[in-house]
């Protein structure tokens, strides 16, 4: 266990300020000197479905959530007891949660009993949260606006669990100062004050701190960004120079195109709201015909409805666009706010006939952020299709990270044609699909003098006119395939398989994408515990996949298990398809939320004591 | 300044063999594009032509400038995308009515709604024709052509009132073999800054026996079944944008003109007004997009030091 860590819980009805509550509290950890890894779980509605935002602050780097509580807002009963209507749940609330010792503090005069909760193991602090609110704001002669400001008794249960974490209030206030920003400025100091009421409360409740998150914090220096994937994603797409970004909103996608939208004056893109996501890929398929570096941002409903239009930009080998793929909980409309990892063999092939594009799965921000900047270099090199899978887990969870690595980073626009090149027919007239020796034809960008071309969805010669010719069939089809064998060649060894870990280990995990970093934490955990040495392969490039650096990777390990945040454990299916490698052992979980730091551990101890090939976790979270 | 040459209607053809049928309608709505582009002296390399699938979906390969042969129901996204990116490329996008007003009637109505600059020439002759003749959203209940098992089961929908209403500011309808009208009605399509939309009536000679060239071209009572709506003194042009009133006066009488049918069938321009186009939108968000084409902004390696400050 990383016993020194501690974790920090709100919970409420959604719509009740649960979100801005857990954003607070996490920027205020980092600013702290902290580090930091939060993510909020919510439903698929506006207004007064559970939510809950997780908090987890540590002396250094972590990876993943942890089930377990140490300190708990409760904005309503259901946080502490679950929803006594809920007809199928094991769940029965976030009580359940709080370590030995712990701390939940809640509304007094909500109906909630204490007496009746089974844990006399923690400190339950009922704190009347109104009356507080009520003290605070006729102390500041605003008493009149109650009704209006009561969103803040959140402000109060914040204060009072500051105090049991530890904290700095000064600290806190400074976040509500400086966070609130526009419309909620003129409520910032406000805030703070109605902080320190709750802390005060707390403070006398509890006499002393039940923790010392202070005694996590990094003694000096500069404190770390708190980033989301979604913002490491938008800012690789930024420094990309993307000119266009389309996109229909959707769970859990939107938020990342949202973020850009916002930034269209000051760092000037284009991006534009459609009428679905067929018109979303085939605008994006448009301006990247036209030149553009487009890209366009979707999840599992919305990526089944682009297939065409991928299938499109791969036969007419338009530079892109590059997708973006918010993976949810599927099948069908499935779980739109949940997270899951099974949309691979979609992203593998998602359209008719064979066709090359590009898939890369990135595992952390870093890799998000380089992913998403060297997509358009892909999609403008070997002018295809390129899929960045991501997950909602990905897009929400904050991370602490004290810089974005980007003096490696590198533009390329790919081939392009230039008037007497060596891509000329013999009159001088400009071939767009001129057969290569790579398979890539430099193309024109319209608008260009002499670089008038045609391009269509059916199979086509050099020229881009339709033609169902044999021979031209046969060199076409290679001529595009072997870009995908160019593709393999250049794209450098560490943007396709990452293995972490020693060589000798007497167990290899493999797996992709957001469980990365919950693998790497639970490691750790049971390392520390009794010195299993454990090593992990994150395969980050699905196609062209990387045959030789998985094969090299997985042949000398002693014990293989897959690990997958889906029902059939899609990796190793392709792993064996690809190497002929069998991985006998999958983990997997498909209950629409992470893997908790708790359940990998538990699932690697089930693997490590049996032979079962399919260990199933869930701790039924809320 | 020594004036150039001034560009032939040969310019803007292609030596590509055209596989349409004898006799075929899209010829007389190439010529006119072609011709169209001519009148306005565009350089081939600033047009590009977009095109769905189906017969019309030919087009593009027919008509030398840039040309994009793209997906059934899926032209006016695909166009729309590179002229936002491209805003100084003319383009054109073309398909037939099933292309158009069946499979693409979502993109149809929400482009409307953009009013991007540029044109949309539906090819209506109210069959699938490349697949032998079904019935396609024009062809009105009841109505049988000589390919179909039974009559046509559901109503066809009225293309001039469904443009009007989803907010086309150039709304016009042709005829393929209108030799001296159709160039100059795309002609002026083409001119007009907003979306502008012809419906042009083609002949299919394979499979549409009803809505024939003989059909059309007939005269019902001692006159022409097709008029031109100019002829008649209707006037469907907006002559005061800033006018809601007008506006709605305007597009109001252009849809109950829609419904005229039968023996008597108007063509020319049903609606116009110039209104604010999507482009200018854009120009009044981001001032860079009226000077340079978005294609052309370096904005590769931006500077986010503030974006990542604010994550601090």
């Amino acid at each position: 266990m990383h016993t020194s860590d501690l974790s920090w819980m709100v919970g409420g009805p959604q719509g009740g300020g649960s979100d801005t509550s857990g954003g607070v509290f996490a920027r205020f950890a980092a600013r702290c000197g902290l580090r930091v890894f939060a993510n909020i779980e919510v439903h698929s509605n506006i207004m007064g479905e559970h939510s809950y935002y997780r908090v987890r602050v540590a002396r250094e780097d972590r990876h993943s959530v942890l089930d377990r509580v140490h300190v708990l807002v409760a904005l309503d009963d259901e946080t502490l007891t679950g929803d006594p209507h809920a007809e199928f749940t094991d769940f029965g609330g976030h009580l359940r949660e709080i370590v030995p010792g712990g701390v939940a503090i809640y509304d007094s005069a909500k109906k909630f009993n204490p007496a009746q909760a089974g844990r006399d193991d923690i400190s339950l602090i009922g704190v009347p949260l109104l009356d507080l609110l009520r003290q605070v704001l006729r102390e500041a002669g605003r008493e009149g606006e109650l009704t209006r400001l009561r969103v803040m008794t959140n402000t109060i249960a914040v204060g009072a669990s500051v105090f049991a974490m530890g904290g700095d209030i000064e600290a806190l206030g400074d976040v509500y100062r400086s966070e609130f920003t526009g419309r909620r400025a003129p409520v910032a100091e406000l805030n703070a004050r109605v902080a320190m009421a709750g802390y005060e409360f707390a403070a006398k409740e509890l006499g002393r701190p039940t923790f010392d998150m202070q005694s996590l914090a990094a003694p000096t220096g500069r404190h770390a960004m708190l980033m989301r994937g979604m913002h490491a994603c938008a800012l690789g797409k930024l420094k990309a120079g993307i000119h266009v970004q389309t996109y229909y909103p959707i769970s859990p996608a939107t938020d990342e195109s949202v973020y850009l939208e916002g930034l269209q004056r000051t760092q000037n893109l284009l991006v534009v709201q459609c009428e679905d996501e067929i018109a979303s890929i085939q605008m994006a398929v448009g301006a990247a015909d036209a030149g553009a570096r487009a890209a366009t941002s979707t999840a599992g409903p919305g990526f089944a409805l682009m297939v065409e239009g991928l299938g499109y930009a791969a036969m007419t080998e338009v530079g892109g666009p590059v997708v973006f793929l918010w993976q949810r909980g599927g099948p069908s409309t499935g779980l739109p706010t949940r997270q899951e990892q099974g949309d691979l063999r979609f992203a593998l092939h998602p359209a008719q006939g064979d066709f090359p594009h590009i898939v890369v799965a990135p595992g952390d921000n870093q890799q998000i952020f380089d992913d998403a900047f060297e997509s358009f270099n892909w999609a403008d090199r070997y002018h295809v299709p390129v899929i960045v899978v991501l997950d909602k887990y990905l897009s929400t969870q904050s991370r602490s990270i004290d810089t974005l690595a980007m003096d490696h980073l590198v533009v390329d626009r790919g081939p392009r044609y230039e008037r007497n090149g060596h891509n000329d027919a013999a009159d001088g007239e400009y071939l767009r699909y001129a057969f290569t020796e790579s398979g890539v034809s430099p193309r024109a960008f319209p608008g260009e003098e002499d670089g008038i071309f045609w391009s269509t969805s059916d199979e086509h010669d050099p020229r881009g006119h339709i033609t169902e010719d044999a021979e031209n069939r046969i060199r076409m089809m290679e001529k595009r395939m072997q870009k995908l064998e160019l593709a393999a060649r250049e794209i450098p060894a560490d943007r396709k398989v990452h293995v972490y870990g020693p060589s000798d280990a007497d167990i290899t995990l493999v797996g992709w994408g957001s469980v990365t970093g919950t693998v790497l934490d639970a490691i750790k955990v049971l390392e520390a515990e009794d010195g299993t040495k454990i090593n992990y392969v994150q395969v980050r490039l699905m196609r062209p996949f990387p045959v030789d650096e998985v094969t090299m990777a997985l042949s000398g390990a002693c014990r293989l298990a897959l690990v997958e945040n889906s029902y059939t454990g899609q990796l190793a299916g392709l792993i064996r398809e690809m190497t002929g490698i069998h991985i006998p052992q999958k983990i997997v979980k498909y209950d629409g939320r992470p893997f908790s730091e708790e359940e990998m551990v538990e699932a690697l101890r089930q693997m490590r004591a049996t032979d079962a090939t399919r260990i199933h976790v869930s701790h039924r979270s809320g | 300044m020594i004036a150039e040459k001034p560009r032939t209607v040969k310019e803007y053809k292609t030596p590509v063999h055209i596989n349409w049928c004898p006799g075929c309608g899209d010829f007389g709505i190439l010529v006119a594009v072609q011709e169209a582009l001519a009148e306005l002296q565009l350089p081939p390399h600033r047009v590009a032509v977009f095109s769905g699938i189906g017969c019309s979906g030919k087009t593009p390969h027919y008509i030398n400038a840039y040309g994009f042969h793209t997906l059934h129901g899926r032209v006016l996204p695909n166009a729309a995308g590179a002229k936002l990116a491209n805003r100084d490329l003319t383009v054109v996008a073309v398909g037939g009515d099933g292309d158009g007003y069946g499979i693409g009637a979502g993109y149809f109505v929400n482009a409307g709604r953009r009013n991007i600059d540029f044109t949309y020439l539906v090819f209506n002759n109210g069959v699938y024709g490349l697949t032998k003749g079904q019935a396609a959203p024009t062809l009105a209940r009841g109505l049988r052509t000589k390919s179909m098992p039974e009559p046509a089961i559901q109503d066809s929908l009225n293309p001039i009132a469904l443009a009007i209403g989803s907010g086309y500011t150039f709304v016009a309808r042709g005829y393929a073999l209108d030799r001296k009208g159709l160039p100059k009605l795309i002609a002026q399509a083409v001119h007009h800054p907003g979306s502008a939309f012809i419906d042009v009536l083609q002949t299919c000679p394979t499979y549409n026996d009803l809505m024939t060239k003989e059909w059309l071209e007939a005269t019902v009572e001692e006159h022409p079944r097709m008029y031109q709506l100019s002829d008649e003194g209707y006037d469907g042009v907006v002559a005061d944008p800033s006018s809601m009133d007008e506006i709605v006066a305007k597009k109001a009488q252009a849809m109950t003109k829609s419904y005229e049918w039968g023996d008597h069938v108007p063509l020319g321009v049903f609606y116009q007004a110039r209104l604010r186009t999507y482009e200018e939108e854009l120009e009044e968000r981001m001032p860079q997009f009226a000077e340079t084409p978005l294609v052309h902004w370096d904005v590769a390696h931006r500077d986010v030091g503030e974006l990542l400050e604010a994550l601090r």
